[in-house]
């Protein structure tokens, strides 16, 4: 098996690159601040003006961690299940959390009106859609979990938790039917996803939650690599399938889950990602394809990111077309390319 | 007496095989008796659907018995804990594995997962095994080959190379000759006699080549609707077992040459 060693050099030039574009990201915006004032802002707080460095430090620097984190969370994420379901159509949304999410969302916007007057002001504060966000995917997890303890087949497991998408998405069509039209405008804009306007102290929750998934994925590595060759092989050579399945199913939530909370329902970076990096590094080793594949997620969410402010302009474009528009003619390019779907 | 029962690897006693759901019990086979020698190829037949893979994945612990007694080198098979049988047993399947972008090293190297620690990090003693069992498999030319790359037999030997990797004292293989040339049927099963008796593993195989099997296993085990036998495949043959193991209309067994003929 290929170590570490072979893909050094593919290492260095990520990280390189993604230094290289959180730079450049930093550097753009709606405002222009030349670029050593943006180094000096990070570095030493010694800035010309000190609107520029409130910009950089509480504007651009959190927008640019949340696009790292959620880029690199959900690239992994989507990895995790691609392997779990030994499927190239899985994505980090499969089990539903997503959906689990926007209902938790469209429920807090869309209800409020139902709940009226105070209640509904007092829902629709600051944290609030996260915290709607947040449940919404707790809930889908539990129900997702409660039904992996009784079902032994993985596949039951992708089929239940598209179910539970279908179900949250007809609640949402429903509750969209009965609102006004500012409500569904609130509703779309959050579904549209957005990694600005994040709160320092939002960007430390995120930070927490992103740590402990990638934690958890990097330690079931063993496992994902074992389960390559299908539950019976995996079991045959020790692995604890249900164990397995659940470490995997939670570091999955856990990332999905949080940036979905915090960013909105980013889609495409999840089950893109994977794809583009396994053109590049041909190994089917998760010790080196896990990092791998969360460089390209980060790298990919930061030019996403970058081309979504519009540079120079007033306007910020939403973040989950850009990713396709971006995202999409890259996975076609590659695969009309290589003519082959590696997995 | 003791040297006998030290030389036995796998026993079953009373065994009966099937499904059990919580409302029914689907009964496969019963009182199978079964003692399988260290060093020994054992060739599995019987015909489709009378329950060779459910006796294979049940002596492999993938499924429980319905009765009786399973017991891999004098232990009680349900007593092992997952990884303490995975460096006991090994198995090869009919299923593809889910991957076919693994390198073939890559695959061989999974074996080593009862040994590596929780990174999966390959010690030079699992880099030796890993490069034993390419080269006894005579796959090391196949080593960065992708496995949607090879032919039907080559991937059957890097399957093979896959569970020696694994280093256990059994083997189990469902019906490894399937899909193959003639050709590659007789040089899968000749390496598998090359194991059991060159490094003295004790190899179970399920296999529909009646006749390769009878003159390459030291034992083999004949399941019939009426019951399973196993002994030395010649006094097979005299005590006529061969001849139920299919219905009798259209093929008959001749016992001068152990191979099926078709009826004139």
């Amino acid at each position: 098996m290929e170590t570490s060693q072979t893909y050094r050099g593919y290492f260095i030039g990520l990280t390189g690159l993604l230094v290289v574009l959180f730079l450049i990201n930093m550097s753009l915006g709606s405002v222009a601040i030349p670029f050593k004032d943006v180094l000096a802002s990070l570095f030493t707080a010694n800035v010309s003006k000190e609107s520029w460095h409130y910009i950089i430090i509480d504007y651009r620097l959190p927008k640019a961690l949340t696009a790292i984190m959620a880029g690199g969370g959900l690239a992994v994420s989507g990895l995790l299940m691609q392997t779990l379901f030994r499927n190239p159509l899985a994505g980090p949304f499969v089990l539903g959390l997503s959906s689990g999410a926007s209902l938790g969302v469209a429920i807090l916007i869309l209800g409020a009106g139902v709940f009226g007057g105070f209640f509904g002001s007092v829902l629709l504060s600051e944290w609030s859609l996260v915290i709607a966000s947040a449940l919404g995917s707790f809930l889908v997890l539990l129900a997702v979990l409660a039904v992996t303890f009784r079902i032994k087949d993985t596949m039951a497991i992708l089929i239940i938790g598209l179910m539970f998408g279908s179900v949250t998405g007809a609640v949402v069509a429903v509750l969209s039917y009965f609102s006004n039209a500012e409500q569904l405008q609130q509703f779309i804009f959050w579904s549209f996803g957005s990694l600005g306007n994040q709160s320092w102290y939002g960007v430390f929750i995120l930070a927490l939650c992103f740590g402990l998934g990638i934690v958890l994925s990097l330690a079931s590595s063993k496992a994902l690599n074992g389960l390559l060759l299908g539950e019976n092989y995996a079991k045959s050579m020790g692995l604890r399938i249900k164990r397995t399945t659940l470490m995997i199913i939670i570091a999955t939530s856990i990332l999905a889950g949080s940036i979905t909370a915090f960013a909105g329902p980013i889609a495409f970076v999840g089950l893109a990602v994977p794809h583009i990096t396994r053109q590049f590094f041909k190994t089917s080793n998760h010790l080196i394809l896990l990092p791998a594949v969360l460089l390209c997620g980060s790298i990919l969410m930061l030019i996403c990111d970058t081309v979504a402010q519009l540079p120079f302009s007033e306007y910020t474009l939403p973040i989950n077309a850009i990713t396709s528009l971006v995202g999409a003619p890259v996975v076609i390019w590659l695969l009309v390319r290589k003519r082959k779907l590696l997995f | 007496m003791t040297s006998e029962i030290e030389h036995i690897v796998l026993r079953a006693n009373a065994l009966s095989i099937g499904y059990a759901t919580k409302k029914n019990r689907n009964l496969i086979a019963e009182s199978i008796d079964l003692a399988l020698p260290k060093g020994n190829l054992i060739g599995l037949v019987g015909a489709n659907g009378i329950g060779k893979s459910t006796l294979l994945r049940t002596l492999a612990g993938m499924q429980a018995p319905l009765e009786g007694s399973i017991s891999l080198l004098n232990r009680d098979l349900l007593d092992y804990a997952p990884m303490e049988l995975a460096s006991k047993l090994s198995v090869v399947l009919t299923e593809t594995p889910a991957s076919q972008n693994l390198t073939v090293s890559e695959l061989v190297s999974l074996g080593r997962q009862p040994y590596t620690n929780w990174m999966g990090k390959l010690t030079s003693e699992d880099l030796l095994a890993i490069s034993h069992a390419l080269e006894i498999t005579d796959t090391k030319k196949l080593a960065e080959r992708k496995c949607f790359e090879l032919s039907d037999g080559q991937r059957q030997r890097v399957y093979i190379a896959r569970a020696l990797a694994q280093d256990t004292p059994i083997i189990i293989l469902d019906e490894p000759t399937t899909h193959l040339d003639l050709y590659h049927r007789a040089y899968v099963l000749k390496l598998l006699k090359r194991l059991a008796s060159e490094e003295k593993k004790t190899i179970l195989f399920s296999t529909h080549e009646v006749d390769l099997a009878i003159q390459l296993s030291d034992q083999m085990i004949v399941m019939t609707p009426q019951a399973t036998y196993i002994d030395d495949p010649c006094k097979l043959i005299e005590a006529g077992c061969f001849e139920s193991l299919f219905p009798k209309e259209i093929i008959q067994f001749d016992k001068n040459n152990g191979r099926f003929t078709i009826k004139p």
